[in-house]
């Protein structure tokens, strides 16, 4: 045991008084702040493991290029180039993990080729437009456009 | 072994002060890793977003998109990313002094594209504008959050903790973009989280993977070869409400001062 002079023991049992009291506050702080809280700042550290485990829809396009690499090098020189497989065949995750289980939904192409190509006055003038009805009287976009080499 | 007061006092006291700091001590052992997607350092990256609304054709793919990776609602009113267009009419010298407002619309977020205006302004300017979260360096929303649910990552990205939010929607206020909103079926907020699941894996974001125009472009700022550096070295760019102070990182090339 410490040895205090005696005329300090009011001193003394304030102090332990004190250390008692952080204590608890360091006792009850450990209990209500979750795993992790405040190591890379005011928020729990294992949120962001939270954030990354999430399931992928979108495969991206490398992983097209494993299977259909003729279909990515015809597209990779036409026009198209710039757009990602996924971005008319819908997400397909799905379909990298198990080919055979899921295939990409089928396009309805007057709607999807209208979503770029529609003449729209709000578009760039860049972007190549079409009057939809006029232009196909009926017909479907793909009967004379090939969407992975397009032509005019 | 007896003890008198004093002496129980002081141990216990002291036996108490362990306690609280062993169990400090097995809270940080507790904790685990910050990241685990292999291969990803968070202090090594720095997630921004360059988006030129020169190049935007309204199709709203990424809206769509946005939806289908990070299942969300379908309604508008719960977009993560979505797509405005502003259509400003020309001057009225009849009137000169009037502001010029725009009329912005976003029909179901942009996602089914658009269709032409109902009413259509003679001779106005018309544009899109993509929309999400500005992933700010300084962000309002993160400085409201009573329990620390959302934070800004050391890469950058501003993201929501699900299990330690409480749905008060302070952030959703405090957020000048918009970007916020309450899931429903959880009744916690949701924000775009820059497709942190994707990224951390080396993929691209669902809405510049099928942006078909490269309209949005993800960018690492701490990667010195990342082609976004080049871009925001040769566009001018601007970033929403700059104004605020809010450390934006979506970088706006051809923004028109009516876009708010």
């Amino acid at each position: 045991m410490l040895r205090v002079p005696k005329d300090a023991e009011h001193l003394l049992r304030l102090a332990l008084l004190f250390a008692a009291g952080i204590a608890l506050f360091l006792i009850v702080r450990a209990f209500l702040l979750p795993a992790g809280f405040g190591e890379l700042g005011h928020f729990r550290t294992g949120a962001i493991a939270a954030n990354q485990q999430k399931p992928l829809h979108f495969a991206g396009r490398a992983a097209c290029d494993e299977c259909h690499s003729e279909v990515v090098t015809k597209l990779a020189a036409s026009k198209h180039l710039q757009i990602g497989c996924e971005s008319c065949h819908g997400p397909a995750a799905a379909h990298v993990a198990d080919p055979d289980a899921t295939k990409p939904a089928k396009i309805d192409a007057v709607d999807l080729c209208s979503r770029c190509h529609a003449a729209n006055p709000s578009r760039p003038r860049t972007q190549p437009q079409v009057d939809v009805a006029a232009h196909a009287e009926g017909e479907v976009c793909t009967e004379c456009h090939e969407a992975h080499d397009p032509t005019p | 072994m007896s003890l008198d007061r004093r002496e129980f006092l002081a141990q216990g006291t002291f036996y108490l002060m362990l306690t609280g700091a062993a169990s400090e001590a097995w809270s940080f052992i507790e904790s685990g890793k910050p990241q685990e997607a292999p291969g990803y350092d968070v202090q090594e990256h720095w997630w921004a977003m360059f988006i030129d609304v020169e190049k935007c054709i309204g199709c709203g793919r990424c809206v769509d998109a946005c939806k289908l990776e990070n299942d969300v609602p379908d309604e508008a009113w719960f977009s993560r990313t979505w797509v405005e267009r502003y259509t400003i009419p020309p001057p009225d010298m009849k009137n000169p002094k009037r502001d010029l407002l725009p009329i912005v619309d976003s029909p179901n977020g942009g996602r089914n594209g658009f269709p032409p205006l109902e009413h259509p302004v003679e001779g106005a300017k018309s544009f899109f504008v993509p929309k999400l979260c500005n992933h700010c360096a300084h962000s309002p929303c993160v400085q409201v959050c009573p329990v620390g649910a959302t934070f800004e990552s050391p890469d950058g990205v501003v993201l929501v903790d699900k299990t330690y939010c409480i749905g008060c929607r302070y952030c959703v206020q405090a957020c000048p973009y918009g970007c916020r909103f309450i899931d429903p079926r959880t009744n916690t907020v949701d924000k775009c989280s820059l497709c942190y699941h994707r990224i951390t894996k080396g993929l691209t974001t669902a809405c510049c993977e099928v942006c078909p125009t490269t309209a949005r472009l993800l960018g690492d700022l701490r990667n010195p070869a990342d082609p976004i550096h080049e871009l925001l070295r040769t566009h001018k760019v601007q970033v929403l409400k700059p104004n605020l102070a809010t450390g934006a990182k979506a970088y706006y090339n051809g923004l028109d001062a009516a876009v708010r």
